[in-house]
Protein backbone atom coordinates (compact mmCIF):
# COMPACT_ATOMS: atom_id res chain seq x y z
CA UNK A 1 0.00 0.00 0.00
CA UNK A 2 1.56 3.42 -1.00
CA UNK A 3 0.28 5.09 1.26
CA UNK A 4 1.67 3.64 4.57
CA UNK A 5 5.28 3.99 2.40
CA UNK A 6 8.48 5.71 4.64
CA UNK A 7 12.07 6.15 4.02
CA UNK A 8 14.89 5.73 6.09
CA UNK A 9 17.73 7.15 4.81
CA UNK A 10 17.72 5.46 1.57
CA UNK A 11 15.73 2.08 2.69
CA UNK A 12 12.44 2.54 1.23
CA UNK A 13 10.14 0.22 3.41
CA UNK A 14 6.33 -1.12 3.38
CA UNK A 15 5.17 0.40 6.34
CA UNK A 16 6.67 2.17 9.34
CA UNK A 17 6.11 -0.49 11.50
CA UNK A 18 8.87 -2.71 13.20
CA UNK A 19 9.24 -5.21 15.87
CA UNK A 20 12.10 -3.65 18.56
CA UNK A 21 15.38 -5.05 19.39
CA UNK A 22 15.35 -7.85 21.94
CA UNK A 23 11.54 -8.81 21.56
CA UNK A 24 11.36 -10.68 18.59
CA UNK A 25 14.93 -12.51 18.79
CA UNK A 26 16.16 -13.45 15.39
CA UNK A 27 12.92 -13.68 13.44
CA UNK A 28 11.41 -16.37 13.58
CA UNK A 29 9.22 -17.05 17.34
CA UNK A 30 6.23 -14.89 15.61
CA UNK A 31 5.90 -17.72 12.72
CA UNK A 32 3.20 -19.65 14.40
CA UNK A 33 1.25 -15.85 14.38
CA UNK A 34 1.97 -14.29 10.85
CA UNK A 35 4.22 -13.71 8.07
CA UNK A 36 6.95 -11.45 8.83
CA UNK A 37 6.98 -10.25 5.35
CA UNK A 38 4.37 -7.73 6.02
CA UNK A 39 6.67 -5.99 8.55
CA UNK A 40 8.41 -2.56 7.69
CA UNK A 41 11.67 -4.62 8.65
CA UNK A 42 12.97 -6.31 11.78
CA UNK A 43 15.35 -5.32 14.28
CA UNK A 44 17.03 -7.83 15.48
CA UNK A 45 18.30 -8.77 19.27
CA UNK A 46 21.34 -7.39 20.57
CA UNK A 47 24.43 -8.55 19.40
CA UNK A 48 27.37 -8.21 20.69
CA UNK A 49 31.32 -9.32 19.77
CA UNK A 50 31.45 -12.21 21.94
CA UNK A 51 28.52 -14.88 23.34
CA UNK A 52 26.56 -13.81 26.03
CA UNK A 53 24.87 -15.49 29.08
CA UNK A 54 23.35 -12.37 30.48
CA UNK A 55 21.79 -12.09 34.07
CA UNK A 56 20.84 -14.47 36.42
CA UNK A 57 16.97 -15.08 36.33
CA UNK A 58 14.26 -13.51 37.72
CA UNK A 59 14.80 -11.30 34.86
CA UNK A 60 11.03 -10.12 34.09
CA UNK A 61 8.82 -8.27 36.46
CA UNK A 62 5.89 -6.34 35.51
CA UNK A 63 3.79 -2.98 36.64
CA UNK A 64 0.58 -1.40 35.20
CA UNK A 65 0.79 -0.96 31.60
CA UNK A 66 4.37 -2.08 31.59
CA UNK A 67 7.22 -4.49 32.03
CA UNK A 68 10.98 -4.72 33.40
CA UNK A 69 13.68 -6.89 32.25
CA UNK A 70 17.02 -7.89 33.08
CA UNK A 71 17.84 -10.31 30.22
CA UNK A 72 20.89 -8.37 29.99
CA UNK A 73 22.03 -8.96 26.54
CA UNK A 74 21.90 -12.82 26.43
CA UNK A 75 23.05 -13.87 22.88
CA UNK A 76 25.29 -16.04 20.62
CA UNK A 77 27.76 -13.46 19.84
CA UNK A 78 28.17 -11.61 16.34
CA UNK A 79 29.77 -14.82 14.57
CA UNK A 80 27.04 -17.43 14.90
CA UNK A 81 24.60 -14.63 14.71
CA UNK A 82 25.96 -13.81 11.07
CA UNK A 83 26.57 -17.66 10.20
CA UNK A 84 23.39 -19.37 11.40
CA UNK A 85 21.16 -16.68 12.45
CA UNK A 86 20.65 -14.42 9.10
CA UNK A 87 21.14 -17.37 6.75
CA UNK A 88 17.64 -19.28 8.68
CA UNK A 89 16.24 -15.68 8.93
CA UNK A 90 17.14 -15.10 5.19
CA UNK A 91 14.91 -18.06 4.02
CA UNK A 92 11.49 -17.27 5.83
CA UNK A 93 12.37 -12.91 6.04
CA UNK A 94 12.97 -11.48 2.18
CA UNK A 95 13.75 -7.48 3.09
CA UNK A 96 16.48 -5.94 4.83
CA UNK A 97 17.02 -6.56 8.42
CA UNK A 98 18.27 -3.78 11.24
CA UNK A 99 21.09 -5.01 12.77
CA UNK A 100 21.23 -4.36 16.68
CA UNK A 101 25.12 -4.12 18.26
CA UNK A 102 25.93 -3.49 21.65
CA UNK A 103 29.37 -3.11 22.81
CA UNK A 104 31.64 -2.87 26.27
CA UNK A 105 34.37 -0.85 24.31
CA UNK A 106 34.59 1.13 21.51
CA UNK A 107 36.62 -1.56 19.67
CA UNK A 108 33.74 -4.34 20.16
CA UNK A 109 31.52 -1.39 18.49
CA UNK A 110 34.14 -1.29 15.88
CA UNK A 111 34.52 -4.64 15.17
CA UNK A 112 30.86 -5.48 15.22
CA UNK A 113 30.37 -2.81 12.58
CA UNK A 114 32.89 -3.63 10.22
CA UNK A 115 31.81 -7.64 10.03
CA UNK A 116 28.08 -5.95 9.35
CA UNK A 117 29.63 -3.63 6.40
CA UNK A 118 29.84 -5.87 3.27
CA UNK A 119 26.61 -7.76 4.60
CA UNK A 120 23.80 -7.28 2.19
CA UNK A 121 20.78 -8.78 4.35
CA UNK A 122 21.53 -5.35 7.04
CA UNK A 123 19.56 -2.58 5.85
CA UNK A 124 20.70 -0.56 8.75
CA UNK A 125 22.83 -0.88 12.01
CA UNK A 126 21.47 0.17 14.93
CA UNK A 127 23.97 0.76 17.34
CA UNK A 128 22.58 0.21 21.06
CA UNK A 129 24.62 2.64 23.33
CA UNK A 130 22.05 2.77 25.62
CA UNK A 131 21.63 -0.82 27.80
CA UNK A 132 20.81 0.05 31.11
CA UNK A 133 21.36 -3.80 32.31
CA UNK A 134 25.16 -4.06 31.64
CA UNK A 135 26.51 -2.33 34.77
CA UNK A 136 30.10 -1.82 33.09
CA UNK A 137 28.15 -1.43 29.65
CA UNK A 138 25.98 0.87 27.25
CA UNK A 139 25.13 2.82 29.67
CA UNK A 140 28.14 4.88 30.01
CA UNK A 141 28.52 5.49 26.69
CA UNK A 142 25.20 6.96 26.07
CA UNK A 143 24.71 9.03 29.19
CA UNK A 144 26.84 12.25 28.02
CA UNK A 145 27.87 13.55 24.45
CA UNK A 146 31.10 13.28 24.54
CA UNK A 147 31.48 9.75 24.58
CA UNK A 148 28.62 9.21 22.49
CA UNK A 149 30.29 11.22 19.59
CA UNK A 150 33.27 8.91 20.36
CA UNK A 151 31.39 5.65 19.50
CA UNK A 152 29.59 7.00 16.26
CA UNK A 153 32.99 8.52 14.99
CA UNK A 154 34.74 5.65 15.45
CA UNK A 155 32.00 3.11 13.78
CA UNK A 156 31.29 5.42 10.95
CA UNK A 157 34.86 4.93 10.09
CA UNK A 158 34.22 1.18 9.09
CA UNK A 159 31.11 1.37 7.45
CA UNK A 160 29.05 3.18 4.39
CA UNK A 161 25.66 1.20 5.54
CA UNK A 162 23.19 3.44 7.38
CA UNK A 163 24.12 4.05 10.61
CA UNK A 164 21.18 4.35 13.49
CA UNK A 165 22.13 5.51 16.94
CA UNK A 166 20.02 4.41 19.63
CA UNK A 167 19.93 6.58 22.84
CA UNK A 168 19.60 6.06 26.46
CA UNK A 169 16.63 8.18 28.00
CA UNK A 170 18.40 8.06 31.11
CA UNK A 171 19.72 11.45 30.70
CA UNK A 172 18.75 14.60 30.87
CA UNK A 173 20.09 16.13 27.49
CA UNK A 174 18.84 13.75 25.04
CA UNK A 175 19.01 16.38 22.32
CA UNK A 176 22.41 17.02 23.16
CA UNK A 177 22.93 13.60 22.66
CA UNK A 178 21.87 13.41 19.71
CA UNK A 179 23.12 15.95 18.27
CA UNK A 180 26.49 14.91 18.86
CA UNK A 181 25.82 11.84 17.61
CA UNK A 182 24.30 13.51 13.99
CA UNK A 183 27.90 15.94 14.14
CA UNK A 184 30.32 12.45 14.28
CA UNK A 185 28.02 11.52 11.03
CA UNK A 186 25.03 9.41 12.28
CA UNK A 187 22.16 8.69 9.91
CA UNK A 188 19.81 8.34 11.97
CA UNK A 189 18.40 7.85 15.66
CA UNK A 190 16.72 5.18 17.47
CA UNK A 191 14.70 6.21 20.59
CA UNK A 192 14.24 5.27 23.55
CA UNK A 193 15.53 2.43 25.13
CA UNK A 194 14.19 1.55 28.10
CA UNK A 195 14.24 3.53 31.33
CA UNK A 196 15.27 2.13 34.75
CA UNK A 197 13.46 0.59 37.24
CA UNK A 198 12.73 -1.79 39.98
CA UNK A 199 10.19 -3.62 42.07
CA UNK A 200 9.70 -5.32 45.07
CA UNK A 201 8.31 -8.52 46.77
CA UNK A 202 5.26 -7.33 48.81
CA UNK A 203 6.23 -10.52 50.89
CA UNK A 204 9.89 -10.83 51.70
CA UNK A 205 10.99 -7.10 50.76
CA UNK A 206 13.74 -8.56 48.68
CA UNK A 207 13.92 -7.16 44.97
CA UNK A 208 12.30 -9.06 42.27
CA UNK A 209 14.95 -8.96 39.63
CA UNK A 210 17.90 -10.62 40.64
CA UNK A 211 19.89 -7.88 39.04
CA UNK A 212 17.63 -5.74 41.40
CA UNK A 213 16.98 -3.45 38.38
CA UNK A 214 15.89 -3.51 34.69
CA UNK A 215 14.79 -1.67 32.05
CA UNK A 216 11.30 -0.39 32.12
CA UNK A 217 9.74 -0.49 29.04
CA UNK A 218 5.71 -0.97 27.91
CA UNK A 219 2.74 1.74 27.33
CA UNK A 220 3.47 3.54 30.74
CA UNK A 221 6.37 4.64 29.15
CA UNK A 222 4.61 6.36 26.19
CA UNK A 223 4.26 9.81 26.99
CA UNK A 224 8.07 9.73 27.44
CA UNK A 225 9.34 8.58 24.63
CA UNK A 226 6.78 11.12 22.85
CA UNK A 227 8.45 13.79 24.69
CA UNK A 228 12.32 12.70 24.21
CA UNK A 229 11.49 12.37 20.18
CA UNK A 230 9.62 15.87 20.04
CA UNK A 231 12.66 17.27 21.28
CA UNK A 232 15.18 15.83 19.69
CA UNK A 233 13.28 16.10 16.34
CA UNK A 234 14.00 20.03 16.97
CA UNK A 235 17.68 19.40 17.20
CA UNK A 236 18.48 17.52 14.43
CA UNK A 237 17.94 17.21 10.80
CA UNK A 238 18.52 13.04 10.62
CA UNK A 239 15.52 10.80 10.77
CA UNK A 240 14.69 9.41 14.11
CA UNK A 241 12.77 6.12 14.33
CA UNK A 242 10.20 6.50 17.70
CA UNK A 243 10.58 3.75 19.83
CA UNK A 244 8.63 3.45 23.37
CA UNK A 245 5.13 2.04 24.72
CA UNK A 246 3.84 1.99 20.84
CA UNK A 247 0.71 -0.83 21.19
CA UNK A 248 -1.49 0.51 18.61
CA UNK A 249 -2.28 2.46 15.34
CA UNK A 250 -3.07 5.78 16.86
CA UNK A 251 0.40 5.63 18.89
CA UNK A 252 2.34 4.84 15.62
CA UNK A 253 0.09 8.20 14.48
CA UNK A 254 1.38 10.12 17.35
CA UNK A 255 4.56 9.35 17.26
CA UNK A 256 5.04 10.23 13.67
CA UNK A 257 3.41 13.49 14.91
CA UNK A 258 6.26 13.89 17.41
CA UNK A 259 8.86 13.40 14.61
CA UNK A 260 9.77 9.75 14.59
CA UNK A 261 10.20 8.46 10.38
CA UNK A 262 9.18 4.87 11.62
CA UNK A 263 8.54 3.48 14.70
CA UNK A 264 9.67 0.27 16.93
CA UNK A 265 6.83 -1.70 18.77
CA UNK A 266 8.79 -3.94 21.78
CA UNK A 267 7.08 -4.92 25.02
CA UNK A 268 3.49 -4.92 23.55
CA UNK A 269 4.81 -7.88 20.95
CA UNK A 270 5.35 -10.08 24.00
CA UNK A 271 1.96 -9.60 25.36
CA UNK A 272 0.34 -9.71 22.70
CA UNK A 273 2.29 -11.33 19.49
CA UNK A 274 -0.48 -10.25 17.27
CA UNK A 275 0.53 -6.27 17.73
CA UNK A 276 2.22 -5.55 14.35
CA UNK A 277 -0.33 -7.30 12.28
CA UNK A 278 -3.50 -5.24 14.03
CA UNK A 279 -1.02 -2.11 13.92
CA UNK A 280 -0.17 -3.02 10.19
CA UNK A 281 -3.60 -3.41 9.59
CA UNK A 282 -5.28 -0.75 11.34
CA UNK A 283 -3.35 2.11 10.35
CA UNK A 284 -5.26 2.91 6.89
CA UNK A 285 -8.64 2.61 8.81
CA UNK A 286 -7.11 5.09 11.91
CA UNK A 287 -5.59 7.71 8.59
CA UNK A 288 -9.04 7.33 6.89
CA UNK A 289 -10.27 8.54 10.25
CA UNK A 290 -7.93 11.37 10.58
CA UNK A 291 -7.70 12.37 6.91
CA UNK A 292 -4.34 11.25 6.64
CA UNK A 293 -3.44 10.58 3.03
CA UNK A 294 -0.31 9.56 3.23
CA UNK A 295 1.74 8.55 6.32
CA UNK A 296 4.93 10.64 5.32
CA UNK A 297 2.47 13.42 5.60
CA UNK A 298 2.47 13.70 9.43
CA UNK A 299 6.29 13.07 10.40
CA UNK A 300 7.17 16.56 12.38
CA UNK A 301 3.35 17.43 12.29
CA UNK A 302 3.42 18.48 16.11
CA UNK A 303 5.92 21.25 15.22
CA UNK A 304 4.87 22.91 12.39
CA UNK B 1 -9.46 -28.75 15.85
CA UNK B 2 -6.07 -30.51 15.68
CA UNK B 3 -3.56 -28.13 15.10
CA UNK B 4 0.30 -27.71 16.25
CA UNK B 5 1.01 -23.79 16.15
CA UNK B 6 1.07 -21.41 19.20
CA UNK B 7 -2.37 -19.53 19.43
CA UNK B 8 -4.51 -17.15 21.01
CA UNK B 9 -8.25 -19.40 22.10
CA UNK B 10 -10.77 -18.78 24.24
CA UNK B 11 -12.50 -20.79 26.77
CA UNK B 12 -15.37 -21.37 28.15
CA UNK B 13 -15.59 -21.79 32.40
CA UNK B 14 -16.80 -25.03 33.10
CA UNK B 15 -16.79 -24.14 36.63
CA UNK B 16 -14.28 -22.99 38.91
CA UNK B 17 -14.03 -24.30 42.27
CA UNK B 18 -11.96 -23.75 45.93
CA UNK B 19 -10.60 -27.51 46.09
CA UNK B 20 -8.15 -26.65 48.94
CA UNK B 21 -6.64 -23.59 50.81
CA UNK B 22 -6.50 -20.83 48.10
CA UNK B 23 -6.34 -23.38 45.29
CA UNK B 24 -8.82 -23.92 42.58
CA UNK B 25 -9.16 -26.11 39.65
CA UNK B 26 -10.87 -24.41 36.56
CA UNK B 27 -12.35 -26.82 33.89
CA UNK B 28 -12.48 -25.04 30.45
CA UNK B 29 -14.12 -26.05 27.19
CA UNK B 30 -12.77 -25.20 24.23
CA UNK B 31 -10.09 -26.31 21.52
CA UNK B 32 -7.97 -28.44 22.93
CA UNK B 33 -6.65 -30.11 19.68
CA UNK B 34 -3.07 -28.53 20.49
CA UNK B 35 -2.70 -31.39 23.48
CA UNK B 36 -0.52 -33.97 22.39
CA UNK B 37 0.98 -35.00 25.44
CA UNK B 38 1.25 -33.93 29.17
CA UNK B 39 3.32 -31.00 30.59
CA UNK B 40 2.52 -28.49 28.06
CA UNK B 41 1.35 -25.14 29.20
CA UNK B 42 -0.90 -21.91 28.67
CA UNK B 43 -0.36 -18.40 29.11
CA UNK B 44 -3.64 -17.07 30.64
CA UNK B 45 -4.54 -13.27 29.77
CA UNK B 46 -5.61 -11.34 33.25
CA UNK B 47 -7.32 -8.12 33.53
CA UNK B 48 -5.95 -7.35 36.65
CA UNK B 49 -1.96 -7.42 34.73
CA UNK B 50 0.27 -6.50 32.13
CA UNK B 51 1.72 -9.85 31.43
CA UNK B 52 0.02 -13.23 31.29
CA UNK B 53 0.20 -15.76 33.51
CA UNK B 54 1.95 -19.57 33.02
CA UNK B 55 -0.67 -22.30 34.44
CA UNK B 56 0.24 -26.00 33.29
CA UNK B 57 -2.63 -28.27 31.65
CA UNK B 58 -3.40 -30.56 35.17
CA UNK B 59 -5.62 -32.86 32.54
CA UNK B 60 -7.71 -33.08 29.08
CA UNK B 61 -10.21 -34.55 27.04
CA UNK B 62 -11.46 -34.37 23.81
CA UNK B 63 -13.45 -31.19 24.30
CA UNK B 64 -12.11 -29.93 27.83
CA UNK B 65 -8.99 -28.89 29.59
CA UNK B 66 -8.59 -28.58 33.33
CA UNK B 67 -6.36 -25.99 35.20
CA UNK B 68 -5.45 -26.43 39.13
CA UNK B 69 -3.83 -23.31 40.20
CA UNK B 70 -3.06 -21.90 43.63
CA UNK B 71 -4.07 -18.11 44.40
CA UNK B 72 -0.25 -16.47 44.94
CA UNK B 73 -1.44 -12.57 44.13
CA UNK B 74 -3.36 -10.36 41.93
CA UNK B 75 -3.22 -12.40 38.80
CA UNK B 76 -4.20 -15.69 40.22
CA UNK B 77 -6.43 -13.72 42.52
CA UNK B 78 -8.31 -12.38 39.14
CA UNK B 79 -8.48 -16.08 38.31
CA UNK B 80 -10.01 -16.90 41.13
CA UNK B 81 -12.77 -14.81 40.89
CA UNK B 82 -14.18 -15.76 37.38
CA UNK B 83 -17.21 -17.50 37.23
CA UNK B 84 -18.67 -20.37 35.34
CA UNK B 85 -19.33 -19.86 31.96
CA UNK B 86 -17.53 -16.55 31.87
CA UNK B 87 -14.83 -16.98 29.32
CA UNK B 88 -11.15 -16.45 29.19
CA UNK B 89 -8.28 -15.73 26.80
CA UNK B 90 -5.03 -17.61 26.41
CA UNK B 91 -1.68 -18.15 24.46
CA UNK B 92 -2.01 -21.70 24.00
CA UNK B 93 0.29 -24.40 22.82
CA UNK B 94 3.52 -23.39 24.90
CA UNK B 95 5.98 -25.84 25.92
CA UNK B 96 8.12 -28.96 25.05
CA UNK B 97 5.82 -31.65 27.34
CA UNK B 98 6.78 -34.70 28.87
CA UNK B 99 8.17 -37.37 27.08
CA UNK B 100 6.38 -40.64 27.48
CA UNK B 101 9.34 -42.85 27.79
CA UNK B 102 9.11 -46.55 27.29
CA UNK B 103 10.23 -47.90 30.81
CA UNK B 104 7.41 -49.95 32.20
CA UNK B 105 7.82 -48.13 35.97
CA UNK B 106 8.14 -44.82 36.61
CA UNK B 107 8.03 -42.93 40.21
CA UNK B 108 6.24 -39.61 39.89
CA UNK B 109 7.16 -36.57 42.28
CA UNK B 110 4.85 -33.48 42.65
CA UNK B 111 5.11 -30.96 45.35
CA UNK B 112 2.52 -28.09 45.43
CA UNK B 113 1.28 -26.52 42.86
CA UNK B 114 3.98 -28.64 41.07
CA UNK B 115 1.69 -31.83 40.76
CA UNK B 116 -1.58 -30.69 38.64
CA UNK B 117 0.78 -30.96 35.51
CA UNK B 118 1.77 -34.58 36.37
CA UNK B 119 -1.83 -35.48 36.95
CA UNK B 120 -2.33 -35.91 33.34
CA UNK B 121 0.91 -37.56 32.73
CA UNK B 122 0.34 -40.55 35.02
CA UNK B 123 -2.99 -41.22 33.69
CA UNK B 124 -1.01 -41.32 30.12
CA UNK B 125 1.50 -43.36 31.65
CA UNK B 126 -0.98 -45.54 33.46
CA UNK B 127 -2.73 -46.19 30.05
CA UNK B 128 0.37 -47.52 28.39
CA UNK B 129 0.51 -50.07 31.32
CA UNK B 130 3.63 -48.51 33.27
CA UNK B 131 3.65 -49.37 36.63
CA UNK B 132 3.40 -45.72 38.93
CA UNK B 133 4.91 -45.14 42.27
CA UNK B 134 3.66 -41.53 43.50
CA UNK B 135 4.77 -39.36 45.84
CA UNK B 136 2.85 -36.21 46.83
CA UNK B 137 4.39 -33.08 48.80
CA UNK B 138 2.39 -30.39 50.53
CA UNK B 139 2.41 -27.84 53.07
CA UNK B 140 -0.13 -29.02 55.23
CA UNK B 141 -3.21 -30.80 54.94
CA UNK B 142 -5.32 -28.20 54.04
CA UNK B 143 -3.37 -27.36 50.73
CA UNK B 144 -3.46 -31.04 49.77
CA UNK B 145 -5.59 -32.10 46.61
CA UNK B 146 -6.09 -34.59 44.31
CA UNK B 147 -5.21 -37.07 46.40
CA UNK B 148 -8.07 -39.96 45.43
CA UNK B 149 -7.30 -38.75 42.32
CA UNK B 150 -3.80 -40.14 42.18
CA UNK B 151 -5.07 -43.33 44.24
CA UNK B 152 -6.99 -43.99 41.25
CA UNK B 153 -4.54 -44.74 39.22
CA UNK B 154 -1.73 -46.27 41.34
CA UNK B 155 -1.52 -48.19 44.77
CA UNK B 156 1.84 -46.90 45.59
CA UNK B 157 0.71 -43.21 46.99
CA UNK B 158 2.69 -41.81 49.20
CA UNK B 159 2.41 -38.07 51.08
CA UNK B 160 4.32 -36.05 53.16
CA UNK B 161 3.39 -32.91 54.68
CA UNK B 162 6.19 -29.79 56.33
CA UNK B 163 3.71 -30.71 59.55
CA UNK B 164 2.80 -33.85 59.40
CA UNK B 165 -1.29 -32.71 59.41
CA UNK B 166 -1.43 -35.20 56.23
CA UNK B 167 0.93 -38.53 55.20
CA UNK B 168 4.58 -38.40 56.75
CA UNK B 169 5.86 -35.39 57.70
CA UNK B 170 8.97 -34.15 55.45
CA UNK B 171 9.90 -33.67 52.17
CA UNK B 172 9.55 -35.94 49.00
CA UNK B 173 12.93 -36.32 49.27
CA UNK B 174 12.28 -37.84 52.93
CA UNK B 175 10.12 -40.49 51.47
CA UNK B 176 12.28 -41.31 48.63
CA UNK B 177 15.47 -42.23 50.45
CA UNK B 178 13.03 -43.95 53.22
CA UNK B 179 11.34 -46.46 50.76
CA UNK B 180 14.49 -46.76 48.67
CA UNK B 181 13.03 -45.00 45.37
CA UNK B 182 16.36 -44.01 44.46
CA UNK B 183 16.61 -46.27 41.28
CA UNK B 184 13.23 -45.71 39.54
CA UNK B 185 13.33 -43.09 36.27
CA UNK B 186 11.23 -40.33 37.41
CA UNK B 187 9.11 -37.26 36.60
CA UNK B 188 8.97 -34.30 38.78
CA UNK B 189 7.87 -30.71 39.37
CA UNK B 190 7.61 -28.32 42.29
CA UNK B 191 9.27 -25.92 44.01
CA UNK B 192 13.21 -25.33 42.75
CA UNK B 193 14.75 -26.69 46.24
CA UNK B 194 12.61 -29.66 46.22
CA UNK B 195 14.18 -30.43 42.01
CA UNK B 196 17.33 -29.76 43.29
CA UNK B 197 16.65 -32.36 45.89
CA UNK B 198 15.48 -35.05 43.71
CA UNK B 199 17.92 -34.56 41.02
CA UNK B 200 20.51 -34.83 43.43
CA UNK B 201 19.72 -37.88 45.03
CA UNK B 202 17.79 -40.08 42.77
CA UNK B 203 20.62 -42.23 40.90
CA UNK B 204 17.46 -42.48 37.57
CA UNK B 205 17.42 -40.64 34.85
CA UNK B 206 14.43 -38.00 35.56
CA UNK B 207 11.89 -35.32 33.85
CA UNK B 208 12.13 -32.34 35.67
CA UNK B 209 9.74 -29.45 34.66
CA UNK B 210 10.67 -26.13 35.44
CA UNK B 211 9.14 -22.49 36.35
CA UNK B 212 10.27 -19.11 35.58
CA UNK B 213 9.19 -15.90 35.06
CA UNK B 214 8.75 -15.16 31.92
CA UNK B 215 7.51 -12.07 29.74
CA UNK B 216 6.14 -13.77 26.74
CA UNK B 217 5.95 -17.28 26.81
CA UNK B 218 6.52 -18.35 23.55
CA UNK B 219 10.51 -17.37 22.92
CA UNK B 220 10.53 -14.37 22.14
CA UNK B 221 12.36 -11.99 25.08
CA UNK B 222 14.56 -14.49 26.49
CA UNK B 223 13.52 -13.85 30.00
CA UNK B 224 13.17 -17.17 31.39
CA UNK B 225 16.61 -18.67 30.56
CA UNK B 226 17.92 -21.82 32.21
CA UNK B 227 21.02 -23.04 31.99
CA UNK B 228 21.77 -26.46 30.99
CA UNK B 229 24.67 -28.64 29.42
CA UNK B 230 23.71 -27.58 25.78
CA UNK B 231 23.58 -24.09 26.37
CA UNK B 232 21.00 -21.77 27.85
CA UNK B 233 17.59 -22.75 26.68
CA UNK B 234 14.37 -20.58 27.20
CA UNK B 235 11.49 -22.58 29.58
CA UNK B 236 9.17 -21.62 27.51
CA UNK B 237 9.76 -23.50 24.17
CA UNK B 238 12.73 -25.96 24.99
CA UNK B 239 11.34 -26.65 28.78
CA UNK B 240 9.56 -26.10 30.88
CA UNK B 241 10.59 -30.18 31.01
CA UNK B 242 14.50 -31.07 30.93
CA UNK B 243 16.21 -34.27 31.64
CA UNK B 244 18.03 -34.81 34.60
CA UNK B 245 21.30 -35.21 32.26
CA UNK B 246 21.58 -32.00 30.49
CA UNK B 247 20.18 -30.02 33.57
CA UNK B 248 22.45 -27.56 35.93
CA UNK B 249 21.14 -25.19 38.26
CA UNK B 250 21.66 -21.58 37.71
CA UNK B 251 23.92 -20.05 40.56
C1 LIG C 1 5.47 -23.33 33.00
C2 LIG C 1 4.76 -22.94 34.27
C3 LIG C 1 3.67 -23.67 34.68
C4 LIG C 1 2.98 -23.30 35.85
N1 LIG C 1 1.91 -24.07 36.22
C5 LIG C 1 1.23 -23.74 37.34
C6 LIG C 1 0.09 -24.50 37.74
O1 LIG C 1 -0.29 -25.47 37.08
N2 LIG C 1 -0.55 -24.13 38.86
C7 LIG C 1 -0.15 -23.05 39.61
O2 LIG C 1 -0.78 -22.76 40.63
N3 LIG C 1 0.91 -22.31 39.24
C8 LIG C 1 1.62 -22.62 38.13
N4 LIG C 1 2.71 -21.86 37.76
C9 LIG C 1 3.07 -20.70 38.58
C10 LIG C 1 2.16 -19.52 38.20
O3 LIG C 1 2.48 -19.07 36.91
C11 LIG C 1 2.32 -18.34 39.18
O4 LIG C 1 1.91 -18.74 40.45
C12 LIG C 1 1.48 -17.15 38.76
O5 LIG C 1 2.01 -16.59 37.58
C13 LIG C 1 1.45 -16.09 39.84
O6 LIG C 1 0.77 -14.96 39.36
P1 LIG C 1 0.15 -13.90 40.35
O7 LIG C 1 -0.27 -12.72 39.59
O8 LIG C 1 -0.91 -14.53 41.18
O9 LIG C 1 1.36 -13.63 41.32
P2 LIG C 1 2.37 -12.40 41.34
O10 LIG C 1 3.41 -12.75 42.32
O11 LIG C 1 1.63 -11.13 41.52
O12 LIG C 1 3.00 -12.45 39.90
C14 LIG C 1 3.92 -11.46 39.49
C15 LIG C 1 4.68 -11.96 38.26
O13 LIG C 1 5.52 -13.04 38.60
C16 LIG C 1 5.21 -14.19 37.86
N5 LIG C 1 5.29 -15.35 38.76
C17 LIG C 1 4.97 -15.36 40.08
N6 LIG C 1 5.21 -16.59 40.59
C18 LIG C 1 5.69 -17.35 39.58
C19 LIG C 1 6.12 -18.70 39.48
N7 LIG C 1 6.12 -19.51 40.51
N8 LIG C 1 6.55 -19.14 38.26
C20 LIG C 1 6.57 -18.35 37.21
N9 LIG C 1 6.17 -17.04 37.24
C21 LIG C 1 5.74 -16.57 38.41
C22 LIG C 1 3.80 -13.95 37.35
O14 LIG C 1 3.50 -14.68 36.18
C23 LIG C 1 3.84 -12.46 37.11
O15 LIG C 1 4.47 -12.16 35.91
C24 LIG C 1 3.41 -22.19 36.62
C25 LIG C 1 4.51 -21.46 36.19
C26 LIG C 1 5.19 -21.81 35.04
C27 LIG C 1 6.37 -21.02 34.59
C1 LIG D 1 12.85 -8.16 26.90
C2 LIG D 1 13.48 -6.96 26.23
C3 LIG D 1 14.76 -7.07 25.68
C4 LIG D 1 15.37 -5.97 25.06
N1 LIG D 1 16.60 -6.11 24.48
C5 LIG D 1 17.15 -5.08 23.80
C6 LIG D 1 18.38 -5.23 23.09
O1 LIG D 1 18.98 -6.32 23.07
N2 LIG D 1 18.90 -4.16 22.43
C7 LIG D 1 18.24 -2.95 22.41
O2 LIG D 1 18.73 -2.02 21.78
N3 LIG D 1 17.08 -2.78 23.05
C8 LIG D 1 16.50 -3.81 23.74
N4 LIG D 1 15.29 -3.63 24.37
C9 LIG D 1 14.63 -2.32 24.33
C10 LIG D 1 13.56 -2.25 23.24
O3 LIG D 1 14.12 -2.47 21.96
C11 LIG D 1 12.83 -0.90 23.27
O4 LIG D 1 13.75 0.13 23.01
C12 LIG D 1 12.16 -0.62 24.60
O5 LIG D 1 11.61 -1.80 25.14
C13 LIG D 1 11.06 0.45 24.51
O6 LIG D 1 10.01 0.03 23.64
P1 LIG D 1 8.62 -0.63 24.14
O7 LIG D 1 8.07 0.26 25.21
O8 LIG D 1 7.77 -0.73 22.92
O9 LIG D 1 8.99 -1.98 24.70
C14 LIG D 1 14.68 -4.72 25.01
C15 LIG D 1 13.40 -4.62 25.58
C16 LIG D 1 12.79 -5.71 26.17
C17 LIG D 1 11.40 -5.57 26.75
S1 LIG E 1 9.25 -16.03 28.45
FE1 LIG E 1 9.96 -14.93 26.75
S2 LIG E 1 11.44 -16.30 25.96
FE2 LIG E 1 10.51 -17.48 27.52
Amino acid sequence: MERLKVKLNNLELDNPVIPASGTYGFGYDYLDFYDPNILGSISLKGTTLHPRFGNVTPRIAECHMGMLNSVGLQNPGIHKVIEEELVKLDKIYHKKIIFNVSGFNIDEYVECVRLLDNIDKVGIIEVNISCPNVKDGGLSFGSDCSSAASVTKEVRKVTTKPLFIKLSPNVSNIADIAKSCEDEGADGISMINTLIGARFNLKTGKPILHNVTGGFSGPAILPVALRMVYEVYERVNIPIIGIGGISSAYDVIEMMYAGASAIQIGSSNLVDPYTCKKVIDDLPLVMDELNIKKITDIIGRAHK
Amino acid sequence: MVFNMKKIENYKIIHNNLIAKNTYEMKLEGNVGWIDKPGKFINVSVDSNYLKRPISICDYDETTLTLVYKVFGSGTKWLSNKKENEKIEALVNLGNGFELNTENEALIIGGGVGVPPLYALSKRLKEKGVKLTIILGFTSKEDSFYIDKFKELSELVYISSNDGSIGEIGFVSDIMIKYNLLDIPYYTCGPTPMLKAVHSISTAKGQLSLEERMGCGFGACMGCSHKTKNGYKRVCVEGPVFTSEEIIWND
